[in-house]
């Protein structure tokens, strides 16, 4: 086994032992996402780099600690990418912490989401067994899917020391598009459209305007844009980066962020606060202080879920990052965290506060 | 051939039966021995076993019963959709309950402005599309037994089709599933979003084989169809230039919409049969999708053309209209059948491999095909690196099924070795089981067996499939860990 693998390998069993809890950190770029959690840190970066790139396997092997920029930078040198957007949140994002927030970006609707391109994973679980699940090949059904349960998963299963993914090629063309449109309207149009086999690859709602990105041959994009009509966005790239990061004006102060999860025909959620959609109407942004009460009711009853995404400390204590989960699904979740890690060693109370 | 089930339950017949009877009609509980006949085996039909009984549950109401029940009794529960299965998944265990979701067969909703629909389990594949052909909509994951196999039995298996390189297995294509636990819990994965709070146990209730959940409800993803969709034909005169190619035509950046082959084998038994007017004198055909706007797909089209041309293509064949193309796939798609007809029993392996490996893979069966004495077609899901080779026997002729098994072994461990897996559609079920032990390690075993208890800790639910025992593992590594059919280096384990 690798030094840095072994290494802390012997952490964990010693944590496990000592009844101590371990602190995963990459680039600490999503420190804010999910619950405080408590132990010593336990810093992936120094085991980095790029373990296998083959283009015409369309898969990527790397370490967990390899800088996001320097994997989307490899693959972009061969023409190809990381479809789904994941989003950095400062300079440091590494591949182990991209898989374990599990968060995609703007084109997820189109494309899929991390878990859809999570191939293999090599992990170190709470007992300190090396494992690896999956592989690189796209279809592999031999033992459970643990990969893809591991993005999303904040670390609270295993310790990912390596990950698999596939890539795609990068699209040929692309073009933004802007609508004025009402909240309502866009939310039917991106319905409509998404039923038509239009190269749709992002689109964002906010203050009355639509804005919706083609991208994909050449051919497609000229006719869908001829189908569609809008006005040419000049800048696109930066619009879809400060959407992708979040470094847009809709997403600064202070102001509780909330995440909506919910069915893309969802009617306008009728929450005050100012909303940002994404993903053909799946995915609301809503900023301000509504109550957290109000925020889950109303995603539940839009057959999803509410993130408080970002917000202060005290409000995270009292209303939980996450939704709620029912008893079953909270009992099979407790049992998942002992199969993986008995003695609860790794990132305790990070998604849920008992486990 | 026996499957010898390791994990035995004591099982009290007269008292499950009579509980079962409680909450069922009498026509829902099949025990004589000629009803339960016919649920003996599924596709994978050299395994065999007689269950204690068979439940035909028509509500979710009456699925929670008969789980409740078996629960209490500690009877175990394998639950089965069409049994078109390949691996032995809805095999019956001798002590246990089949439960059958062929009465769920109700299509709940169909939402073309989400495009949606919520489907009970035992809908039949083919059937969504069908239905959501009015909209412009179909259900993108095609399996080749599409007529005949259900929803449940596809979210069991994690199934995949003939487009699902660039449209996704059944995973990538199902927002939800609800279903019940052994203790009868009713319980939903994922949700009518994107995405659903807490693990994403959608991932793993994918593929799962009847091992976690019983499903009682689908909802899945509608695509639009594209617009226009062309197939070109590239035929070769050597079976690995074709592997070669379908390296090639992703190297070019194209991600096409199917990208399956088959050897001359396949092609001689598939013509007589359906006709799809393939050129017989080839070693090997590769069938190569485009689909999108007329302009997208015309000029993907010549892109195909000049690196199938490169790639040494003896000459090319491109669908002129629909017919055309239904015509080139129905070939394909009945590949499994029409072997069947040539040979009085087949076996179908599943391996995966990385796509530049697959001239070797062919060359490995090959030589395997001569060790054994064994005629074997080969259809490939080229695109996804994944081999069907269709190994032809008679279980009639003494030990034929046994090499016919054997030779299956080794195609699978070979595939380990080239940095594949043994199944990449078909699941493990009672078929592979013994070769998880080539793929894991027995700490990785354990940590499947874990996962199980997480959801089902008295291993009720389809036991001894898909993940073995560690006493078969130790059994395995025993008897053929030291095998080693082809020289290949181990590449280094990922
Ligand atoms: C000619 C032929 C071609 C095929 N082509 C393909 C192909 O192209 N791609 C592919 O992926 N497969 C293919 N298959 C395999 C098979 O059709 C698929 O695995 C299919 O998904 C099985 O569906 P089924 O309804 O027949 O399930 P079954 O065989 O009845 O069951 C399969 C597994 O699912 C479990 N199960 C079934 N229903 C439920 C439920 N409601 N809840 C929980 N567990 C359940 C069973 O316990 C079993 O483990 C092919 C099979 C044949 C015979």
């Amino acid at each position: 086994m690798d030094a840095t693998l072994n290494e802390w390998a012997g952490r964990v069993r010693n944590a496990a032992e000592t009844g101590k809890t371990l602190r995963i950190r990459g680039g600490g770029t999503k420190d804010f996402y999910g619950q405080p959690t408590t132990g010593e840190v336990l810093d992936t970066t120094p085991y980095r780099g790029i373990a296998s790139y083959e283009p015409t396997e369309l898969v990527v092997v790397a370490r967990a600690g390899t800088p996001l920029a320097e994997l989307e930078a490899a693959l972009r040198e061969k023409g190809q990418c990381l479809p789904f957007d994941p989003p950095y949140f400062g300079d440091g994002a590494t591949l182990g912490g991209m898989v374990a927030a599990g968060l995609s970006g703007p084109r997820r609707a189109a494309v899929g989401a991390v878990r859809d391109y999570v191939l293999g994973v090599k992990m170190i679980d709470g007992n300190g067994d090396l494992l690896s699940f999956g592989g690189q090949v796209m279809k592999n059904v031999a033992g459970y899917d643990v990969p893809r349960l591991m993005a999303g998963s904040l670390g609270t299963l295993g310790l990912l020391a390596e990950v698999a993914l596939k890539v795609l090629p990068l699209p040929v063309a692309e073009r933004t598009l802007r609508f004025a449109m009402s909240e309502a309207e866009a939310i039917q149009k991106l319905n409509a459209w998404g039923g038509q086999p239009l190269p749709i690859a992002a689109s964002t709602w906010q203050a009355e305007a639509l804005t919706v990105r083609l991208m994909g041959a050449r051919a497609a994009v000229e006719s869908a844009h001829a189908t569609l009509g809008g006005e040419i966005v000049p800048d696109a790239n930066s619009f879809w980066q400060g959407v992708r990061e979040q470094t847009s004006t809709f997403f600064a102060g202070d102001e509780p962020l909330w995440r909506l999860s919910v069915a893309s025909v969802t009617s306008p959620l009728g929450l005050s606060g100012p909303t940002l959609i994404e993903w053909g109407g799946a995915q609301r942004w809503v900023r301000g202080d509504q109550g957290a009460e109000q925020v889950r009711t109303c995603a539940s009853r839009a057959g999803g879920h509410a993130v408080l995404f970002r917000g202060s400390q005290s409000l995270k204590a009292s209303a939980g990052t996450f939704q709620p989960l029912s008893p079953v699904l909270a009992r099979i979740h407790r049992n998942l965290k002992q199969a993986f890690d008995p003695k609860g060693v790794f990132n305790v109370g990070r998604m849920y506060p008992d486990f | 051939m026996a499957f010898i089930n390791d994990v035995r339950f004591e099982v009290d017949k007269r008292a499950i039966l009579a509980r079962l009877k409680s909450h069922l009609p009498s026509q829902a509980i099949l025990v004589d021995e000629e009803e339960l006949r016919p649920y003996e085996c599924d596709g994978l039909t050299a395994y065999r076993a007689m269950p204690l009984l068979v439940v035909l549950p028509e509500t979710e109401a009456q699925v929670a019963d008969i789980l409740r029940a078996c629960h209490a009794l500690k009877v175990p529960v394998v639950p089965r959709g069409a049994a078109t299965g390949l691996s032995g998944g809805a095999m019956p265990h001798e002590d246990g309950v089949v439960l059958s979701l062929a009465r769920f067969k109700k299509i709940l909703k169909i939402d073309p402005l989400s495009r949606t629909a919520v489907v009970q389990p035992g809908v039949r594949n083919l059937a969504v599309s069908e239905v959501a052909a009015a909209y412009g909509l179909y259900y993108a994951p095609d399996p080749s037994s599409q007529i005949a196999c259900t929803i449940g039995g596809n979210v069991a298996e994690n199934s995949g089709g003939v487009h699902c390189l660039k449209y996704g297995l059944t995973v990538h294509n199902v927002l939800k599933v609800r279903g019940f636990t052994i203790e009868g819990d009713a319980i939903e994965f994922g949700a009518d979003g994107l995405d659903a709070a807490g693990f994403d146990l959608l991932a793993i209730i994918n593929g799962s084989e009847g091992l976690l959940a019983v499903i009682t409800e689908v909802t899945v993803k509608l695509t639009p169809k594209p617009e226009l969709a062309q197939v070109v034909l590239a035929y070769f005169d050597d079976v690995q230039k074709a592997g070669n190619a379908v390296a090639d035509v992703i190297a070019a950046g194209i991600i096409p919409g199917g990208l399956e082959m088959m050897d001359k084998k396949a092609t001689h038994a598939v013509e007589p049969y359906v006709k799809a007017g393939y050129d017989l004198d080839a070693e090997a055909v590769l069938l190569c999708e485009s689909d999108g706007t007329p302009a997208e797909v015309a000029e993907e089209i010549e892109r195909m053309k000049a690196v199938l041309e490169k790639s040494g293509a003896t000459s090319l064949v491109v669908s002129q209209n629909e017919a055309d193309r239904l015509r080139f796939w129905a070939g394909r798609k009945a590949a499994f059948p029409a072997v069947g007809r040539i040979t009085p029993d087949y076996m179908c392996m599943d391996g995966t491999i990385p796509r530049k490996r697959l001239a070797e893979m062919l060359e490995a069966i090959e030589t395997l095909s001569g060790k054994y004495a064994l005629r074997c077609a080969n259809v490939f899901h080229a695109g996804d690196g994944n081999l069907h080779p269709l190994i032809m026997y008679d279980a009639n002729q003494p030990g034929e099924l046994e090499r016919a098994t054997a030779f299956g072994f080794e195609i699978l461990e070979l595939s380990v070795r080239l940095g594949g897996t043994i199944t990449g559609e078909h699941g493990v079920g009672v078929e592979k089981v013994d070769l998880m032990a080539a793929q894991f390690s027995p700490a990785e075993i354990s940590a499947f067996h874990r996962l199980k208890a997480a959801f089902d800790p008295d291993g009720l639910l389809n036991p001894g499939k898909g993940i073995p025992t560690l006493a078969r593992c130790r059994e395995y590594t025993q008897t053929r860990g030291t095998t080693s059919p082809s020289p290949t280096a181990t590449p280094p384990r990922f």
